[in-house]
């Protein structure tokens, strides 16, 4: 049992989505007011208690979540911020000031867990030790906040307008990575993994060493690139083509078909829509037109660790 | 075979860039009907794994406040300022430098970084500062050149640097599944063959920046003057 679990800062976080909405619902000059408004507040209801909500009505919820999104209706607010010239006077007063808040989140976080995950009295934890890297990181948010608020002497109300328009501008993005989890987890109850691994097996010439090597390290970038997550992708290709052809048929090193397989596996991550907070909601946060151009810039990069890979294993797995 | 439907419906709703989230939707909705689960239960399962998974979307919501003050406050801006001064600093050298830090720091098991909390902030605000020093006014091009390569070398030394620490994440997950094979393969000959490929992604990563540099070189020398992005 522990005193604080994560459940507190979803809690938060539904706070802010609520008041998010809020903020939608009374601008009268947003665009797409009441589905925006609509979109936030269901994701806060998620948030605040998706711990009591049976999961079927939040299976509905995220289907209205997403219902809206198709047909356009969330979007972000046309409010300004404020301009250079503003952003630059402030800068000009605050110098080195303003990096203190940013350098405490990973401090925080980095402390936090290495020291909170350690603090007990007697059987009860200060904080649940198997979430203590997310609680510490969320620490360090709050904590942030607070003396960014203390440094700048903004008003309170500054931080949630400013993160409310960051937020719309990442949009129903933000919900994606929730979303394609719940896909990985519906294929792999479907058993999908077990049918691309046959497949793979039985249409490659597997009998050669290195074609065994390819047909590996393929499927783990191939499958990764399918369900945008290097680490659902290990044990289905490694249990259906790593273990049987490179392992025990050619008498390969497991360790380092493994180390390099996942590896493998974060080539296919490096270019997959799938693997949405690595690679489409940054693109929405750098405000960046190309939804995609994170994945086409680092098509090359992973094109070429992926061969790297492949020859590194050929060359040291039936040796080492 | 047929439930590979969800990848086919994943490609084609990619293809025909429908909206993503209806795309994901859809496509497991096909594989469950298609597994034999009712359309209730489907989406039961939807509602679980989102609960599940909320860790995923919280530490953006809980950084994006803070970071947006400090952006209205200059953040950007002091960034851009303090790479000003550096006069060896190019985009390429400043994003290659930070994925050597995020690799190293993340292979003695510290994780600091991320895309909301240090990306948009600071890395990629200094970057473009380098290169505007250098070049004076970018092209937006450019600018979404190097914002989109900033993104790149946070996922790359991120990636690349994880497998070395066995305390955490993929090692402990390979461990887990040759476990659970009744193989015995230690954690460290697992960690140690993640070395080559670490070294492998920085060297691509310098090329990729190197080429970054020179491509801003010509795109600045040639572009039309940019406006002013506030």
């Amino acid at each position: 049992m522990s005193l604080v679990t994560i459940e507190v800062f979803y809690a938060i976080v539904g706070l802010i989505l609520l008041l998010v909405a809020g903020r939608i619902a009374l601008d009268a000059s947003h665009p797409k007011r009441l589905g925006s408004a609509l979109f936030w507040l269901l994701l806060a209801v998620t948030f605040l208690f998706g711990r009591v909500i049976p999961p079927v009505i939040v299976g509905y919820l995220v289907l209205a979540m997403v219902a809206l999104a198709a047909v356009k209706q969330v979007g972000s607010s046309t409010g300004q911020s404020a301009t250079r010239a503003e952003r630059v006077a402030h800068e000009e007063r605050l110098r080195h000031r303003l990096l203190w808040p940013a350098l405490l989140i990973p401090a925080t976080a980095v402390a936090g867990t290495l020291l909170l995950g350690r603090v007990r009295f007697g059987s009860i934890w200060l904080v649940d030790p198997r979430q203590v890297a997310l609680i510490s990181l969320s620490l360090g948010a709050l904590l942030a906040l607070g003396l960014g608020l203390r440094l700048t002497r903004a008003p309170v109300l500054t931080p949630l307008a400013e993160g409310s328009r960051l937020l719309q501008t990442i949009g129903w993005a933000l919900i994606l990575p929730q979303m394609l989890a719940a896909l990985g987890g519906i294929f792999a109850q479907a058993g999908v993994g077990g049918v691309i691994a046959r497949i793979v097996a039985a249409a490659l010439p597997t009998q050669y060493a290195f074609v065994a090597v390819l047909a590996y390290c393929a499927g783990m970038a191939l499958f990764t690139i399918v369900m945008g997550n290097a680490f659902a992708a290990f044990a289905v290709i490694t249990g259906g083509i790593g273990l049987p052809l490179i392992v025990q048929l050619h008498g390969g090193n497991p360790a380092i078909m493994a180390a390099i397989g996942m590896l493998s596996g974060y080539c296919g991550t490096l270019l997959t829509p799938m693997a949405a907070n690595f690679n489409i909601v940054p693109a929405m946060l750098l405000e960046l037109p190309d939804r995609y151009a994170v994945i086409k810039t680092q098509a090359p990069i992973a094109a070429a660790i992926f061969i790297a890979n492949v020859l590194l294993m050929w060359l040291c797995v039936y040796r080492f | 075979m047929i439930k590979l439907i969800g990848i086919l419906v994943v490609a084609a709703g990619f293809a025909l860039r429908c909206n993503t989230l209806l795309v994901v939707m859809a496509a497991g909705i096909a594989t469950g009907l298609c597994a034999g689960m009712s359309f209730h239960e489907i989406l039961a399962q939807f509602g679980r794994y989102f609960i599940k998974n909320r860790y995923l979307t919280l530490p953006v919501v809980l950084i994006v406040p803070v970071i947006g003050l400090l952006e209205r406050y200059g953040l950007q801006e002091h960034a851009e300022r303090f790479i000003r001064n550096a006069r060896e600093a190019t985009a390429g050298r400043v994003l290659l430098l930070y994925t050597a830090m995020r690799q190293i720091s993340i292979a003695l098991g510290v994780n600091i970084g991320g895309h909301a909390g240090a990306v948009r902030p600071l890395v990629a605000p200094m970057a473009e500062g380098a290169a505007r020093a250098r070049h004076g006014a970018l092209p937006e091009k450019t600018v979404q050149a190097i914002r989109a390569h900033a993104a790149a070398a946070e996922n790359v030394g991120n990636f690349f640097g994880e497998d070395i620490f066995i305390a955490v994440g993929a090692v402990l997950l390979m461990k887990g599944f040759f476990d659970a094979e009744g193989m015995d393969v230690g954690v460290w000959s697992m960690a140690l063959w993640g070395i080559p490929t670490a070294l492998v992604a920085f060297a691509v990563l310098w090329w990729r920046c190197h080429r970054l540099d020179r491509r801003v070189a010509r795109e600045a020398a040639t572009g039309p003057e940019r406006q002013d992005r506030s």
